[in-house]
């Protein structure tokens, strides 16, 4: 996506919603007595990417690689240290508090643990109104149907509105979430990790209804999650990221099919087959040691050193990012 | 999507279930804190109305009658000036227990205030917290005394010899017992400022001020209600030392704490002159304490209903 850096003087495609350009969040990390910093957490390195109207955009890779840190960066729940994110073409990543605020609406997100992002002494009513409140969008009788309207569309009974969320089960929570989520009306939707901490037989009905939300309401949603298996399901182009940055872009059958990054043909193989004569011959990629410190990235390729196929260059040059054609993007030397 | 569709159960929806009357329904079942109302509602009754049943002056010298034990007319007996304790045991409470709950509520308000200020914004946190170690470490008692030999003349004159000292006497205990408070609060908005619904919070729009009284403030309920229970047991009992030390309230102006310390030198002679007011701060600061955990657990709808 090198093109994107020419691109951003002239138009912005209509059909991009969202466009990452080199975002980065570091951490400072402080020591001593006199808090001097010392060094930065570098937990989004420099993500490019684009996200289209009405697709949904998948964001893999292990714990702590930086998926989180970067929904938030996106929607500006953090500051971040560089780089722009524009959505419908207005730079969140520059705007003052009060304009932000004025096109938070437009964005929105789901949390990971329905448990912890509802307020616990909140009923569901006061939960799902209140982005209703703080826009001031409608009031007394309107918002009241407004709010069964909204329990209405995630399948929850209207009629729960007096409820507090302890009464409720982990995917009824991750329901009222996405009922707040919904309230406003936003065209964006950052889903981070929404069915990671539910149980299996529920984690397909909420992708179910993320799924019947987006056709209906014509969302468009970045899903991170480390399950491939559900990416493979709801998303239509997937990104890998590793150590804080994309390693492989692209849509979901090439990346199933035809992976071109060692990462993420070791994440690929890491994946169960439900055949058992199919699994039983299944080659594992396994991949050595850990992942290294994001304080203190290796040189050259993030990936160079657990990757089974690196060169001198990989452990000297930083590579980068490739347009294989097809819309298949990948940053490394190799592949190809 | 069978877990949404199990348990509807027919709760009509225009019926508004308010949150007030689901607190009412969780407190009354704290056998405790109903008992503690009870107490509290009495003492007050008493200290409030008791005088106009019970008319005798509490200032009243009646030399003959001194050093009583209980009688019709002197139900609590006398002190050894012939002063009836009953009524000074009442005006007392209306002394002790206004300075009490002043006192508690301003230091709450106060504690609360800077233990928020100092969890929610980073900047304020250092300088804060280190003018709560401040006042953490200043002996307490120099500094009441120092402070009451400054400003107790300049406020006797303008507020009037009564009204005055109550007036410094709040506020000094206010402003020195404010910390705990404030030190527990902001440990309890440092860890919940992390948490996700506070992110959800701003990931709405929800102005800062809002996410604070909104989300941050409900919950640190439970500690803030701790300390202001305890608050109020500690204001009477520093006002008690503070009269016992003569700087206090004016010597013939009874507080509880002033008869319990005039008292004590008679203790063998007229054991009923430390029971009584004993009897009444310990009643009070109790059935407060247990006011406070009733209303702790009403407030937190995670217990509510169990």
């Amino acid at each position: 996506m090198a093109d994107i850096a020419q691109m951003d003087d002239q138009e912005i495609d209509p059909n991009v919603l969202v466009r990452v350009d080199d975002l980065h969040m570091h951490f400072p990390i402080y020591k001593g007595i006199l808090r001097r910093q010392v060094g930065a957490v570098k937990a989004v390195d420099g993500l490019t990417f684009d996200i289209r109207r009405g697709e949904t955009l998948g964001l893999v890779g292990e714990s702590g690689c930086g998926k989180s840190t970067a929904g938030r960066a996106i929607l500006r729940l953090y500051d971040p240290t560089s780089g722009h994110v524009h959505i419908n073409g207005k730079d969140i990543a520059e705007l003052s508090r009060t304009e932000l605020r004025k096109i938070r609406p437009q964005m929105q997100m789901i949390f990971q643990d329905p448990q912890a992002s509802l307020n616990p002494r909140m009923t569901v009513g006061s939960i799902v109104s209140e982005p209703l409140d703080e826009h001031g969008i409608v009031s007394g009788k309107e918002k009241k149907a407004r709010v069964g309207e909204l329990l209405d569309a995630v399948g929850l009974n209207p009629s729960f509105v007096n409820r507090y969320p302890h009464e409720f089960s982990g995917g009824q929570r991750q329901r009222i979430g996405i009922a707040r989520a919904l309230a406003l009306n936003p065209e964006f939707i950052v889903c981070d990790e929404p069915i990671a901490a539910l149980d299996v037989s529920i984690q397909a009905q909420v992708v179910n209804l993320l799924e019947d939300l987006q056709s209906k309401l014509g969302l468009t949603y970045l899903f991170i999650s480390h399950d491939l298996s559900m990416v493979r399901h709801i998303a239509d182009r997937v990104a890998v990221m590793y150590l804080g940055k994309i390693m492989e872009l692209t849509s979901v059958d090439k990346l199933f099919k035809t992976p071109k990054h060692p990462y993420t043909k070791a994440l690929l193989s890491a994946v169960p087959v439900p055949d058992p004569k199919i699994e039983a011959k299944r080659e594992r990629i396994i991949l050595q040691g850990d992942v290294p410190n994001p304080a203190n990235p290796p040189k050259g390729c993030v990936f160079s050193t657990r990757c089974p196929i690196a060169e001198d260059k990989c452990f000297k040059d930083a590579p980068k990012w490739r347009d294989l054609g097809g819309d298949q993007y990948v940053a490394c030397h190799l592949a190809g | 999507m069978t877990d949404t569709n199990m348990n509807i159960v027919s709760e009509p929806l225009h019926e508004h279930r308010s949150l007030w009357g689901d607190v009412w329904r969780q407190f009354r079942t704290h056998k405790g804190a109903v008992v503690g109302v009870a107490v509290f509602t009495f003492i007050v009754l008493v200290v409030v109305l008791g005088p106009f049943i019970h008319t005798i002056d509490p200032t009243f010298l009646d030399i003959r009658n001194k050093n009583l034990a209980p009688t019709l007319a002197h139900p609590m007996g006398t002190d050894n000036l012939g002063r009836d304790m009953l009524a000074q045991v009442m005006a007392g409470g209306q002394v002790s227990m206004l300075v009490g709950v002043t006192a508690m509520l301003l230091s709450l308000v106060l504690g609360a205030f800077i233990g928020v200020i100092a969890g929610y914004f980073k900047i304020l946190d250092g300088v804060l917290m280190r003018l709560t170690d401040l006042f953490l470490a200043l002996p307490i008692l120099p500094l009441l005394l120092v402070i009451i030999m400054l400003f107790r003349d300049s406020l006797r004159s303008v507020f009037g010899p009564e009204t005055g000292i109550f007036i410094l006497i709040v506020f000094v205990i206010g402003i020195t017992s404010w910390m705990q408070t404030a030190r527990i609060v902001r440990g309890e908005v440092l860890a919940l400022k992390e948490q996700e619904f506070i992110i959800a919070a701003r990931s709405i729009g929800t102005r800062r001020h809002r996410i604070i009284s909104r989300h941050i403030l409900p919950n640190v309920l439970s500690p803030i209600l701790v300390s202001a229970t305890l608050g109020i047991a500690n204001a009477i009992i520093t006002e008690s030392a503070l009269s016992f030390l003569g700087l206090g309230f004016p010597s013939d102006f009874p507080t509880w704490g002033r008869l319990l310390f005039d008292g004590k030198d008679f203790m063998q002679l007229t054991p009923a002159r430390v029971i009584w007011p004993g009897l009444a701060i310990s009643l009070t600061v109790l059935s407060v304490n247990y006011i406070g955990d009733g209303l702790r657990d009403a407030l937190d709808p995670r217990i509510r209903g169990r």
